[in-house]
């Protein structure tokens, strides 16, 4: 029996909401519980947008998330504001083309990974988000591919098949990568 | 099991409204449910379906009277200061037993208010909707599956009792996603109208839809009849979910988000030791009297966890009948009590034992 409470953030158009969704439908293939919470205000365009996600062995209560067991940060905004709330033993990812400074924290983990870096060498400069979600997954022992590969089927529309084994490529970097 | 797929609240509430028969909806975009109205665009016109963005709410909610009229299911959705221009209309689809699905996805008020969820439309919805004397059957869904239930649930009940049927929902109810499994929903077929306006092909008298009556015994009459209906509801329709309440020494009272917040405060609070469980109304009106009659033989307190300044905690005291200590634990302006503030009312409603602090 295991809970486990995530909170995605960074900048609007970086893709947060998009992984976050993609690690909700992870945990569905896989018959948890879950749920997806976006931030959603004035405050989404342009600025930090923010989702919270949960997978859970059991029915999940209240969908928002405010002390995370692993914090996403894709910008320096993100970190500065959800650091302290991370619960004690968590783990932060941290974008590193993005973010320069390191955790204040002691009592947490922090993986860093250049994700923006990383997808702009690969010739893919919109998939840092799959770049970082490869880390991620990895990083908690989650990195399948079968498993991946059947959640990205369920978000990516037939239509665009085609970006199927483009952001599986991204996700294999990322969780591919040693700092 | 259902094969289940990830959607929004507000996603699973339109999804759930076409697979009951709805083909008509009309609506005017605000946050936080403007995702019912861009699901519609997008599939109405697929299914030969009506989709029209009117150029008001009142607009929105008059159309809704024309389909009611003519006796298909039909719906419009808005947010909190949407549905106070809405209630002109809702009285006059009350005045005219017209059936309808009316949602609300509340945020924060009043005015303009802000866009972050709220259920300070609770006395709107079960109390006020409108002037005159009546009711609506008042819904509050408490994850993604239940938004599509009740909304399927909704129809059945509006044309089985010729009224409005409100999903009463809130910002959080509508943006987040949940798994839904949609192929098992209750779909009930529309039943025969033959009130409906529409054309008597000479064969039959006119039929007359109208909530004008100039003649105070016949107005009175309407209203009589209206509120044995009311009375039928009541004993037949009324919906509720208990959580630990078995041996339960204090009692929670939400709906909505409310009430899942208040699931993880109860659930710490149990591993502490304390015996606390929660009373959720699913039916607001009619609001589930009885189980709070029973708690309140059994509780030493109970407290209603609200996004408002407390508004169902008047029907909680009503039903418990003031024999114990309600007390409110709330946040509102868009804010959500955290389960933490909900465990502490929990913990000093154990600590003085009923007493009111």
């Amino acid at each position: 029996m295991s809970t486990t409470k995530f909170l995605f953030s960074g900048f609007g158009g970086q893709g947060i909401l998009f992984v976050g969704k993609l690690m909700a439908y992870k945990g569905l293939t896989e018959d948890k519980q879950v749920s997806w919470l976006p931030s959603y205000g004035p405050e989404m365009r342009g600025g930090t947008a923010s989702c919270s996600v949960i997978v859970s062995d059991t029915p999940v209560g209240s969908p928002i998330v405010s002390n995370p067991d692993v914090l996403v940060a894709m910008n320096l905004p993100s970190l500065d504001r959800f650091e302290s709330a991370v619960v004690p033993g968590g783990v932060i990812f941290a974008d590193s083309s993005l973010i320069a400074r390191d955790i204040e924290r002691t009592d947490v983990r922090l993986v860093k990974i250049p994700a923006t870096q990383m997808a702009s060498d690969n010739g893919t400069p919109t998939l840092a988000n799959m770049i970082l979600l490869g880390k991620i997954l990895k990083e908690l022992g989650q990195f399948d591919v079968e498993k991946v590969e059947a959640a990205l089927k369920k978000v990516i529309s037939a239509k665009r098949a085609d970006m199927l084994e483009v952001n599986l490529k991204a996700m294999q970097l990322g969780a591919d990568y040693e700092a | 099991m259902a094969d289940k797929v990830l959607m929004k609240g507000n996603e699973a509430i339109a999804e759930a409204a076409i697979r009951a028969g709805c083909r008509h909806y009309f609506g005017y975009p605000i946050t936080p449910q403007t995702e019912i109205a861009a699901y519609m665009a997008k599939r109405m016109p697929k299914i030969g379906g009506v989709f029209l963005q009117a150029e008001s709410e009142i607009a929105a909610i008059n159309m809704v009277y024309g389909v009611a009229a003519a006796g298909l299911r039909v719906m419009t959705s808005s947010s909190s200061p949407g549905i106070s221009l809405k209630s002109e209309g809702l009285s006059y689809l009350a005045g005219a037993d017209l059936p309808s699905l009316v949602v609300n996805v509340q945020r924060g008020g009043p005015g303009l208010g802000g866009i972050q969820p709220s259920q300070s439309d609770y006395f709107q919805a079960t109390k006020g909707g409108g002037h005159g004397d009546f009711r609506m059957i008042v819904l509050a869904p408490s994850s993604v599956q239940e938004m599509a239930e009740l909304t399927v649930k909704g129809f059945a009940l509006a044309d089985t009792y010729r009224m409005t049927a409100m999903i009463l929902a809130d910002g959080t109810m509508g943006q987040m996603m949940e798994p839904v499994a949609l192929d098992d929903l209750p779909v009930t077929p529309m039943p025969e109208k033959p009130w409906a306006v529409t054309g008597t092909g000479m064969k039959r008298p006119h039929n007359v839809v109208n909530s004008l009556f100039l003649s105070p015994e016949k107005l009175e009459e309407t209203n009589f009849e209206r509120y044995d209906r009311y009375r039928v509801i009541e004993e037949k329709e009324t919906m509720y979910e208990e959580y630990r309440m078995e041996d339960a020494e204090i009692c929670i009272a939400a709906f909505g988000i409310a009430a899942r917040v208040s699931k993880n405060a109860i659930d710490e609070a149990r591993a502490m030791g304390i015996k606390v469980g929660m009373i959720r109304p699913i039916t607001l009106w009619p609001f589930p009297k009885a189980p709070f009659r029973r708690a309140a033989e059994q509780v030493k307190e109970v407290i209603s966890v609200e996004l408002s300044m407390g508004q169902m905690i008047e029907d909680v005291r009503l039903a418990t009948e003031c024999r114990v200590p309600v007390t409110l634990c709330n946040r509102v302006g868009g804010m959500i009590p955290s389960p933490e503030q909900v465990l502490d009312a929990i913990l000093k409603a154990a600590k003085n034992g009923g007493k009111e602090a």
